[in-house]
This record gives structure tokens, C-alpha cells and sequence, in this order.
């Protein structure tokens, strides 16, 4: 089966963000901009998800959706903030393909079956962010991964599929910015527990990290951000233009990350089809 | 012009916005009795078979459209559930299809102990069975995004336009006379869903 390469774009008001834990937001640039790029370079799938959307109001996401909905022929997921079918609706009026649900599925996991006879399964992706506990437990956590719930990873992968969700999209908050790779355990045994796809989120830092969390995690599909965004910020800089949405003194410094090596998506996908991993690669 | 049927399912947007990048133009229409001046059509489908069916119906589309498409040959491709709907039945419901290719459409069913996940999701390849006006060069390797659940199995193999590997080899894409059917999403598969659109656009009408 063939492996996905999703873009992983986190969005705060206008802007492209980047943290470590999904906390420590730096400011990247427009995520249009980065959109159109990747979609050209070779991205099998967008995600946005809008990090702070129950502070802010919605008008500039609906904005960012609607631009890049026409400049893009790819699959786009969006995700953060939404509570009701009314908002999903919305989303996928303005021109998303998919929508990625966490706080509302885990407040009132009846939305999932809502959502999915609504607009057809595969419209409906749960995104589960766990956090690895003292026991050896996975917890699922909301708010980008700042409100505790007690509830079991591994139960409500099960039980978010049972409901009718199409995807799961799995985020080791652990791991998530570090570049030290993906969380192998938390997604095989999340992937091995259920029938539907799922992606893993959080941690790559280098090329091998993909082919490990595919061949020992079972994931289906991958999401990169980090790798991809230091890379493309690295060839377009594009300073000075950036508001008060965030710590802007990053992409204003030209400093990079130790632990996390840049990428171009194809380089990814390059190394996956040599180490024998179907993906769409196409050597040109 | 291209009329894209809308019949209350689905994002439309995102096939018109493709046939425009490629230098086509479209319509999404709404209005059955414009179905009297079509060009080309275009039947789009998300969702479960017999919601799409019985909206069909219920914006009284089914009887022209078989007129239009049937005996008055105008170029039509189905898109996803679009192409599920042109099959006589489905696993997935009890309504009748359109029937316009004859053909079923079954769930796929993996034995236990295979690890393949259902929905087929993700970009996989299209094998040409046939030459078309769709899909050109088939030596090359074509890639387009899929997403579903259940595929067609046609009766006639002459009506196999491509197949696809997944599990099984099953049939991705259909073609009899001027009916077209892409089981994967040409509007969401980039430059081979802008080469596959662009060839339909050049159907000679």
C-alpha cells in the first residue's frame, strides 16, 4: 500500500506557526504561501490546524481556507476549534476536503457519528493526542495537549473508529517538535488495534524517522512540519513582514534547529521508495 | 462548457476550481432543464449510495439525465460515488443504480489477517487496460488519490478502462461509449488529475 507524506500546517490568526509540544509558538510566515509551495513539491495531503481557535475569532482561517482551496489540488484537512456539525459545515464549504476533530469528539463522542453519516466517513478524522504517563499509559489530552482527561489512548482509537471515524491522526505530544522521531509505540499499537488509517504526528527530525515509523509503527500515513518548514523558510526568507501573532524573533534570527534536519518532501519521499516504501514518488 | 451536477452532495468547488486551472469552464448547475443545452457532463459523489441516489431523484435528475447521457451521447464522467452511481446496484444499498454501465459495485472484503485498512485511502496507481482519451501513455506511471470504501466489478471486461491494486486488482476507472467513470478523485490528484481533466475537456462534443 501506498504511503502518504501530509504537510502539517499549525495556524494561529494569519499566520504559519511552529512550536516544541505544540507550546512555544514561533511565527513561520503565510501559510498560503507555504501551501501553494508544497502542494507543487510533491505534499500527498495538507492538514491545517488552527492552534488557539477557541481564542480567536474564525474570520482568518476562513480566509486562509477559502485562498488556498483554489490554488490547491491536493486533499486539505483542517482541524482546531471546531465544536458543532454547523462549524464542520462551514469548513467544508469553504473548500476543505476533510475535517480533524479532538475537544468536541472527546466532550461528546455522539458527534462522530453525526458528522460521519452527515458527510461520509472518510470526511471525518479524530486526532488523538496522547501524552505517555509514569505507568507506561497513554492519556488523551485536549487543547494541544494542556487539558488532562483520563481517558485511555488506545480505548477511544477504538471506540472513535466504532463510531464511524475515517482516519485517526495520532500526535505524541512527547515528541512533538523535537525532531528525536516518532512515538513507534503509541502508534503501532493504536494502528494494530484499528481498521481505519492512521497517520502519525510528532517528532521527525531526520529521513530515517520516516521509515521507522512506517515499517515498526504501521503507520499509514506520516505528517511533517518542522523538517519542511526550516527548509523552505531557509530558500524564501521572507522577514520583517510579521505581526503581533506570536514570537516572530525566530524567523527574524536565521537560527535553526539542532535536532531537526531540513527537508523538501521529495527528499522524503526519495528516501522511502529506496528503502522499498510504495509512496508517490516520481523521479523526474 | 462543462455542467457539474449539483444535486445537494458534496463539495462542488474543488472540480470547478481544477477545470479552471487547466483552461476549462464549468458550471455548477442546479437547474435540471439546462441539462437540454449540456456539452459535457460531469456527476460528482461523496457519501453512501442511497442518499445519493434518492437526491438524484428528488431533484428530479434521474430521467433526463439517462436521456442526456444514454440517447443523446453526451460526454459524462462520473467522479468516486459519481462513477458507483452509473452501475446497475450497490452492496453499500437497496436503490437501484443508474444502470448505464453494466456493472456492480461490492465492498471490499479482506480476508482475516490481512492488514489492509478500509477506507482504500492515499494515492495509488491507475494500470491502463485499454486505449482511451482519458488517461494517455500507459507505459508511464499514473497516480491518482482515492478514497472509498466499496468498488466496481463490471460484467463486460471491455468496459475496464483501468484497474488499480489493492488486495485485489480491481476495476478504477470505466468507459462505455461516451460514459466515463474515475473510481479515484482527479480534482484532488494534482497534475495527473489536471492531465485526466484537460483530456476530458478535449472530448470532441
Amino acid at each position: 500500500m501506498n504511503h502518504r507524506v501530509i504537510a502539517r500546517l499549525d495556524i494561529k490568526g494569519p499566520n504559519l506557526v511552529k512550536g516544541i509540544h505544540l507550546e512555544g509558538l514561533r511565527v513561520m510566515g503565510k501559510p498560503e504561501e507555504f501551501a501553494s509551495y508544497y502542494n507543487e513539491a510533491g505534499a500527498d495531503e495538507l492538514l491545517y490546524m488552527d492552534v488557539v481557535a477557541s481564542l480567536y475569532d474564525r474570520n482568518s482561517l476562513k480566509d486562509i481556507i477559502t485562498r488556498t482551496a483554489k490554488e490547491i489540488f491536493i486533499p486539505l484537512t483542517v482541524g482546531g476549534g471546531l465544536r458543532s456539525i454547523e462549524d464542520i459545515t462551514e469548513v467544508l464549504r469553504y473548500g476543505a476536503d476533510k475535517v480533524s476533530l479532538n475537544t468536541a469528539a472527546i466532550k461528546n463522542p455522539e458527534i462522530i457519528r453525526q458528522a460521519s453519516e452527515a458527510f461520509g466517513s472518510s470526511t471525518i478524522v479524530i486526532a488523538i493526542e496522547a501524552i505517555k504517563q509514569n505507568d507506561g499509559k497513554y492519556l488523551c489530552y485536549t487543547d494541544n495537549g494542556r487539558e488532562y482527561t483520563g481517558i485511555d489512548a488506545f480505548e477511544w482509537a477504538e471506540k472513535a473508529q466504532d463510531l464511524g471515524a475515517g482516519e485517526l491522526i495520532v500526535t505524541s505530544v512527547d515528541k512533538e517538535g523535537t525532531g528525536e522521531g516518532f512515538d513507534i509505540e503509541l502508534t503501532r499499537k493504536i494502528s494494530d488495534a484499528v481498521r481505519i488509517p492512521v497517520i502519525a504526528h510528532g517528532g521527525p527530525g531526520k529521513l530515517e524517522h520516516f521509515e521507522e515509523i512506517i515499517r515498526e509503527g504501521n503507520a499509514d500515513a506520516v505528517t511533517v512540519a518542522s523538517m519542511i518548514h526550516y527548509d523552505y523558510v531557509s530558500k524564501n526568507k521572507s522577514q520583517g513582514e510579521f505581526k503581533g501573532e506570536g514570537n516572530v524573533t525566530f524567523i527574524n534570527s536565521g537560527k535553526e534547529f539542532g535536532k531537526i534536519n531540513k527537508a523538501e518532501i521529495m527528499d522524503i519521499k526519495k528516501y522511502l521508495s529506496e528503502k522499498g516504501i510504495d509512496c508517490r514518488y516520481i523521479n523526474e | 462548457m462543462i455542467y457539474i451536477i449539483n444535486y445537494g452532495v458534496g463539495n462542488l468547488n474543488s472540480i470547478s476550481n481544477i477545470i479552471k486551472k487547466v483552461g476549462g469552464e464549468s458550471e455548477i448547475i442546479s437547474d435540471v432543464s439546462l441539462l437540454k443545452q449540456a456539452k459535457k457532463i460531469i456527476l460528482p459523489g461523496v457519501g453512501a449510495f442511497d442518499h445519493a441516489m434518492k437526491k438524484l431523484a428528488e431533484h428530479g435528475w434521474t430521467e433526463e439525465l439517462t436521456d442526456t447521457v444514454v440517447n443523446r451521447k453526451i460526454p459524462t464522467l462520473g467522479i468516486c460515488l459519481g462513477m458507483q452511481m452509473l452501475c446497475k446496484k450497490s452492496e453499500e444499498g437497496v436503490l437501484p443504480g443508474l444502470g448505464w454501465i453494466d456493472a456492480e459495485v461490492k465492498k471490499f472484503n479482506f480476508p482475516e489477517g490481512t492488514n489492509l485498512k478500509v477506507p482504500h485511502m492515499g494515492w495509488n496507481q491507475v494500470h491502463v487496460k485499454k486505449e482511451n482519451p482519458l488517461i494517455k501513455n500507459p507505459e508511464e506511471e499514473h497516480r491518482f488519490y482515492f478514497v472509498h470504501s466499496y468498488h466496481v466489478v463490471c460484467k463486460n471486461e471491455a468496459d475496464i478502462l483501468g484497474t488499480t491494486n489493492y488486495g485485489i486488482e480491481f476495476t478504477s476507472s470505466v468507459s462505455h461509449d461516451n460514459i466515463y467513470g474515475a473510481q479515484f478523485h482527479p480534482e484532488k490528484s494534482h497534475r495527473f488529475g489536471m492531465e485526466l481533466l484537460k483530456n476530458f475537456i478535449d472530448i470532441p462534443c
